[in-house]
């Protein structure tokens, strides 16, 4: 329990590594930004990393009224112990009565720590958030139940009132050079012996760096493509189209595609300009992971297949000759 | 090694159905089952045991119906289980449900005359899909945490989680005691034998509640220790009025649509 109006402003977390912010802080920037117009308060910018000025700036021409940024050798890489000491820190001086975190594995890793440390709620991996009007509580919407369900979650009584957000669910503001803010410097450190991980080793497994919650075009596969060297056929697609090759769980489950192409509950949300759903039959799981689509194309030999509920535009059929049919249809008209 | 691993008896969330006239979840006849996550982090703790000595013990904060999820974790390698259920604890959000396990750890580590190296849970529950009682848990005990682990490795006193992160993993290495939460496992979690099933069914499985916890602060548990209240639920709706195309060839399919998208100027 706490004094409630001690409280104020809305704070956005920017994630860095190596100095390089994740576009999911700016994306979070653009949500909060109207959030903070209707509570008539600041929209605050807060930057743990190493050599991060210019984050900071890019920040505020992604649309926050100022930066608080700690910087320091130990956050060139995250570690929990020291963003969330760092964090915590933070909050206790000055007070932000929102709290929003992308749900990066980073931040899911922080956010519990420091609501915990507070002793505030948090809620995870909001897809929708607005101010309640009755209280002025943030009401964080969120799926559970595997997508089934969506629940409405607000923290009355506890401040700073905390939300994670996955990357993709909402988009990036203009980035308007001309706008200036203050940028507050805090000199927060954590001993190295009170850093009680170590990062041993990086090791990057994916080739070219797969980016589905950026992609504007995703040609995605499920269980229906019947094999990793049928993909060969969505990638012609892709190609045609310049799109990212997406897949279901079960795709992951088959091993015929990696981890880090997977679309859905337990996979990348994405919000593209367009998504192909091929051989998906559409579980709510997959579903959940991909409404934030502008336009969605389904092709599924079942004509029974959920995933039509969905679709914007159906073909029912042999993916096998629908595919290779679309890509050649896509030709044509670009030509 | 001691290790404690905190399991959660969930819905099989693949099974459930919206009731299309009610729009509420349909839960009747789907069944129970370990949290899939939770059950890499059981396999992994039995496997370390089973390298280096020690005791598995596994808990699980839920009605009394939870102890089959106990028992099952019994038939493929614990050595123990205890069910965390007591009135004061309903409603307890992620926050005051941490703090329950945490305070039941230390009281199972009294009960058993041990001290816990490890503390393993899955990522997450399938139901809730938090991901923040493991997080939590550390907090509440102070100690190191590493989330999303693919494998833990176990060298010299310390171990090194092979932690999944966005393009690939990271090696990431902590003394211990510590938490882990637990994605995936490059193996399978292993089946139980009829032997090891009846075992399990003998087993005694105590019931901690609020009164066997005496250090506990009943303010920090069930809604009265929840900062997050939830203000309502409802069922998304899906339902689009889109073009599908049945029964025509697939090249005339195709053309059909690529002339609606570029006719909508999608692209």
């Amino acid at each position: 329990m706490c004094n409630l109006t001690d409280y104020k402003n809305m704070w956005v977390f920017i994630e860095t590594e190596c100095g390089k912010a994740k576009n999911v802080g700016y994306e979070l920037l653009n949500v909060a930004k109207p959030l903070a117009e209707e509570k008539g308060c600041e929209l605050v910018a807060v930057v743990i990393g190493k050599d991060i000025e210019g984050v900071a700036k890019d920040a505020i021409a992604y649309g926050a009224d100022s930066a608080i940024i700690v910087d320091g050798p130990e956050y060139e890489y995250y570690t929990t112990d020291a963003f969330a000491n760092a964090m915590v820190a933070l909050v206790e001086k000055y007070k932000p009565e929102t709290l929003m975190i992308g749900a990066t594995n980073n931040g899911r890793d922080m956010g519990p720590r420091v609501s915990c440390r507070l002793k505030t709620g948090l809620t995870a991996d909001c897809t929708e958030i607005a101010i309640d009007e009755e209280t002025g509580n943030i009401a964080w919407t969120r799926p559970t139940f595997g997508g089934n369900l969506m629940a409405t979650i607000m923290c009355p009584e506890n401040r700073p009132q905390m939300g994670t957000v996955r990357p993709g669910v909402f988009k990036k503001g203009a980035y308007d050079e001309a706008r200036t803010g203050e940028i507050i410097k805090e000199d927060i450190h954590t001993a190295p012996e009170d850093i009680r991980t170590r990062l041993v080793e990086r090791v990057q497994e994916v080739a070219e760096s797969i980016n589905l919650e950026e992609a504007e075009i995703i040609v995605s596969g499920g269980r229906g493509v019947g094999s990793a060297e049928n993909f060969a056929l969505l990638q012609e697609l892709a190609d045609v189209l310049g799109a990212t090759v997406g897949c279901s769980r079960a795709v992951v489950d088959a091993g015929w595609m990696p981890h880090a192409h997977q679309v859905g509950q337990s996979g990348k949300t994405v919000a593209p300009k367009l998504y192909f759903a091929i051989g998906i039959s559409g579980a709510i799981q997959h579903v959940a992971g991909i409404s934030g689509s502008d336009t969605i194309v389904a092709v599924n030999k079942d004509a029974d297949a959920p995933i039509f509920d969905v679709a914007d535009y159906g073909i029912v059929g042999n993916l096998n000759e629908v595919v290779p049919a679309l890509t050649a249809a896509f030709k044509a008209q670009k030509n | 090694m001691n290790i404690c691993v905190c399991i959660k008896q969930v819905p099989d969330t693949n099974e459930i159905k919206v009731d299309p006239v009610t729009h509420t979840l349909v839960r009747a006849g789907v069944p129970s089952i370990v949290n899939p996550f939770d059950t890499y982090a059981q396999e992994v703790g039995v496997r370390l045991k089973e390298k280096l000595g020690g005791k598995v013990v596994v808990i699980s904060m839920g009605p009394p119906q939870a102890k089959e999820a106990l028992k099952s974790c019994l038939a493929v390698g614990a050595d123990a289980a205890y069910l965390i259920s007591g009135r004061k604890f309903g409603g307890s959000d992620t926050l005051a449900t941490s703090y329950i396990l945490s305070e039941a750890i230390k009281a199972v580590e009294e009960k058993e005359g041990l001290k816990f190296d490890l503390i393993l849970c899955g990522k997450q529950a399938v139901d809730g899909d938090t991901a923040q009682v493991g997080p939590e848990i550390a907090e509440h005990l102070d100690l190191p945490q590493i989330t999303y682990a693919l494998d833990i490795i176990e060298e010299d006193g310390e171990i090194q989680v092979k932690r999944e992160c966005e393009a690939g993993y990271d090696m990431i290495a902590t003394k211990l005691p510590a938490v882990v939460t637990v994605v995936k496992l490059p193996y399978e979690p292993r089946y139980p034998t009829i032997k090891s099933k009846m075992a399990a069914k003998k087993k005694e499985i105590p019931v901690l509640s609020e009164e066997d916890i005496p250090s506990i602060d009943l303010a920090c548990c069930g809604l009265k220790g929840s900062p997050t209240k939830v203000k309502k639920t409802y069922t998304p709706v899906r339902e689009k009025n889109g073009v599908k195309l049945a029964g025509m060839p697939a090249e005339e399919a195709a053309e059909q649509v690529v002339k609606l998208i570029y006719d909508a100027k999608i692209l």
